[in-house]
This record gives structure tokens, sequence and C-alpha cells, in this order.
């Protein structure tokens, strides 16, 4: 546990290889933030066989949603929401390569499957500590689905945002493991 | 009788929730600062240092707490001798939310329930109104987050499922929710009334301080039984493995009906903002 890595995206699978559940990673990289919203538009454009805004080849998803940015502001509080919401999007985008996923909470059996199956990897970061994490963005800019608001899909550049490996390529699970070595039966 | 504008009832609430979105309550600092010193696990230990940086971070730079600026709930004590003058409250208080929620640059978290299209401003909010003696009203605004009220839940129970039935369905809830409402938790609990009273008897719980117990002694002792129930579960800070999964129970009863037994449980997350005021 808690062996810190520095990582850079868009993810390698030699990077990813190395990734065990519980190590604490700071990534810098482009990301690209899409929740609820944002992943339902993706499905309709890929059942209809169209094109999504962002290729999803190598890249890491956010599943946040900010908060408006101030004025001399370069993002407001983006913390992560409830990664299980988007549980039954995320095994279709993984097969398209997306390589790595951030949010909160624990992930379906099916999506732990399909994190393995195509080399990805799952990252926690901290739920409801949206002052602290917007403190690691460096640029912030809306590339896709403006009218969703919060919902928009907002490509940052992030700079050693501190993460926990939740989900490795060997099967492992934080919320498992974790949670394992506490319980008082 | 006491005049008050209904302007001054929107300035207030347009400053309350930008208050409580950017400092988390003194209280809540307490309980983290605590749970610092009682968790075990170095990795919880490291969560809460953070999010006690993340909530001074907060108040010195102005930036939310928490990207989830929640669902705006306002709870009203309103004095009979209060007298409510230049239009109408209601108006007022959305016309207070929507302001602080633009010029506080926080998220509208608010949709249509069908088509999920954002309201754009944070209305509607919910509000609970009371009629009390005198000329005050109290003001306590309340953003919710959704991702701890997702695991927040009403049940009718019958009178034979007891006290055990309260239990489980309390640490079924916290372990259904593990990591997604952000732990450090803190529980509120509403026991009898009905179906609609039960659920804002729990809300009403979550209001009360940190470590302050129900003044009956029965119920003072089911929310430590119930607190200690719920850390053996070890979710732990964020769900990443830790003693300290909530950091408080409270409870408010109510009688109830002779053939039921409703119980609700409000979960709310550690970003546990609110802020009153008596006018
Ligand atoms: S549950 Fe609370 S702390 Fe977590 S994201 Fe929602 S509002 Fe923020």
């Amino acid at each position: 546990m808690q062996n810190a890595k520095w990582i850079k995206t868009p993810l390698q699978d030699k990077v990813i290889e190395n990734l065990r559940v519980g190590d604490k990673v700071f990534l810098s990289g482009r990301i690209f933030t899409a929740r609820d919203a944002a992943h339902k538009r993706f499905m309709e454009i890929l059942d209809r066989a169209g094109e999504l805004p962002i290729k999803l080849s190598g890249e890491v998803i956010y599943y946040c949603g900010p908060t408006p940015s101030p004025p001399g502001k370069i993002i407001g509080a983006c913390g992560p929401t409830t990664s299980s919401r988007m549980d039954s999007y995320t095994p279709r985008l993984l097969s398209m390569g997306l390589k790595g996923m951030i949010g909160k909470g624990k992930r379906s059996e099916t999506v732990q499957k399909a994190i393995v199956e195509n080399k990805a990897v799952y990252f926690a970061a901290l739920g409801g500590a949206g002052a602290l994490l917007s403190k690691f963005v460096v640029s912030s800019q809306i590339v896709a689905f403006e009218d969703l608001g919060p919902e928009a899909i907002f490509m940052l550049e992030v700079r050693e945002m501190p993460l926990f490996v939740a989900n490795d390529i060997y099967g492992g699970d934080l919320y498992v493991s974790g949670i394992e070595k506490y319980k008082i039966l | 009788m006491r005049e008050i504008s209904v302007n001054r009832i929107r300035d207030e609430i347009e400053e309350m929730f930008i208050e409580a979105n950017f400092h988390l309550p003194e209280d809540q600092i307490m309980a983290l600062t605590e749970a610092l010193k009682a968790e075990d696990s170095d990795i919880g230990r490291e969560v809460i240092e953070l999010l006690l940086k993340n909530a001074e971070i907060a108040r010195l730079e102005k930036i939310p707490i928490c990207q989830d600026t929640g669902i705006a709930t306002v709870f009203l004590e309103i004095g009979q001798d209060v007298h409510f003058v230049d239009g109408s409250l209601e108006d007022a208080i959305y016309e207070g939310v929507r302001r602080a929620y633009k010029h506080g640059y926080l998220r509208g978290s608010c949709c249509d329930p069908m088509t999920r299209t954002n309201t754009g401003d944070n209305t509607p909010p919910i509000i609970h109104e009371r009629i009390v003696l005198g000329d005050k009203v109290k003001i306590i605004a309340f953003p919710k987050g959704g991702g701890s009220e997702n695991y927040s839940e009403v049940r009718v129970f019958t009178p034979a499922d007891g006290i055990e039935g309260v239990k489980s369905f309390v640490v079924e809830m916290v372990a259904k929710g593990g990591p997604n409402p952000c732990p450090p938790i803190t529980i509120g609990i509403g026991i009898g009334g009905n179906l609609e009273s039960a659920p804002l008897l729990a809300k009403e719980a979550l209001l009360i301080s940190y470590g302050k117990r129900n003044p009956d002694l029965f119920l003072a002792k089911l929310e430590i039984e119930i607190l200690t129930e719920v850390n053996k579960l070890g979710i732990g800070p964020q769900g990443y493995g830790g003693r300290i999964t909530a950091l408080d129970v409270h409870i408010k009863a109510m009688p109830c009906h002779i053939a039921s037994f409703p119980v609700a449980v409000a979960i709310q997350c550690h970003a546990h903002r609110f802020k009153e005021k008596i006018i």
C-alpha cells in the first residue's frame, strides 16, 4: 500500500501494469470530465454509429461536474462524483480504448472485469474535496456538450493530482481490501 | 406584531447559501479533528487530513468545499407575530437561492426528474416552514449533496420489528452506501410520526450539534449503540478502510400510530454544510 508513483497521461500500458491497488498516484497531463448526462449522450451517438466528440484511445475520463469558474480562476470546485452511476456505460468505452477513469466509490463486477480485460485502471479521487482538487488543475476548457452546463465535457490539464489506485489490472479492489482490514465481525 | 420585509429574507438566504458552501461549520471541523485522533488506518488519517485542508482552502480562497453545492433546503421557524411585507415570502426565498448560486458561482445541481434538464439556477428550493411563538424568524440554509442523499431512505416497519429493526436498517443503509456518500458520514434518524414526518425528523436530526446526545436516555444510548455498530463495518474515511465510518448519530423521535413504526435514515457526507441565523 501507499507507494507513491508519478504518472502522465495518455496512459501507457507499461505504466498501467505497474499500478497496484492502494498505490498513491500523482497524475499529470490532460483528462476529460464526463458524468451522467455526457455518458448518456456518448451512448446515443455510438448507437447511431456516430463519432464521439473526443477520441478515447489512451485517455482518462474524470467523473466530475465542476462549479462555475469565478472570474480570474481556472476552475471552481472539482471533486469526483459517484462512479457507479456510470457503470452501465463504462465497458463499452473501455473496449474503445479508454485507459483510465477517476471517480469515487466502488465499481461493478462487470466494470472490474472490463478493466482487467482492456488493461485499464480506475483511480479514486477524494470525494467532497472539490476545493483542494481544484489546486491541481492548471487549465480548463469546455470541448463538447456545452449545453449540458456543469455536465459538459471539460478538458483539464492537471499537475500532480493526488489519487489512489482503486481497481488495477490484477483484479484488486481498494474498496474491498481496505474494508476487510478494519471490519469487526 | 413585527413587520419583516421579504427582501431581507431574500438577502439573508443569498448570503447564507454562499457562506454555507465556503465555510465548513466549526462543529464539523471539530468532529473531523477528533476523528483524526481516533482513526487507526494510515490511509484513513491521510484522507481526514486532506479533508481538513480542503475546508481550509475553501474558506481562505473562496472555493466551494465540494463541487456538489447541493439542493437548496431551507428550514424556517416563523414567529406567529411576524408579518411579512413587500411581496411573497416564497418568491423571495427562490430569488435568494437564485442569487446565491449565481453570485457565489455555485453549481446548479437541480434538474427536471424526467428529462434531466438542468433548471439552471438551482431552484426550486425545498422549503420547510413551522409556525412558532414570538416575533422572530429562524432560517437554516442547508445545501444538501446528492451522493449522500442517494443512500437515505424511509421505511414503515411494524411495531414487532422493534429497536432491532431500526438498528439493522441503519447498518444496512451505511453498508449499502459504502464509499459513495463520502464518509466519514453523519447519520440522522427519524423515528415515529408517519410516512412524511419521519424523513423530516431525520433531516432535523442532522442539524443537531456534534456530540450532543438526545435528552431521552434510552434514545441517547441507542445513538451510541448505532454509532458503534456502524463503525464496525470498516468502511472508514472515503471507504478506503478504517474505523471512522460515521462521526455521529442523532435521533429525533415522536409518537406514531399504534399500528406502525416509521423510521427514516438520512445520511450526510463529511461536507456537512449548513448555516443558521435568527432575525
Ligand atoms: S456526498 Fe457530499 S461531499 Fe460527497 S460529492 Fe456529494 S456533496 Fe460532495
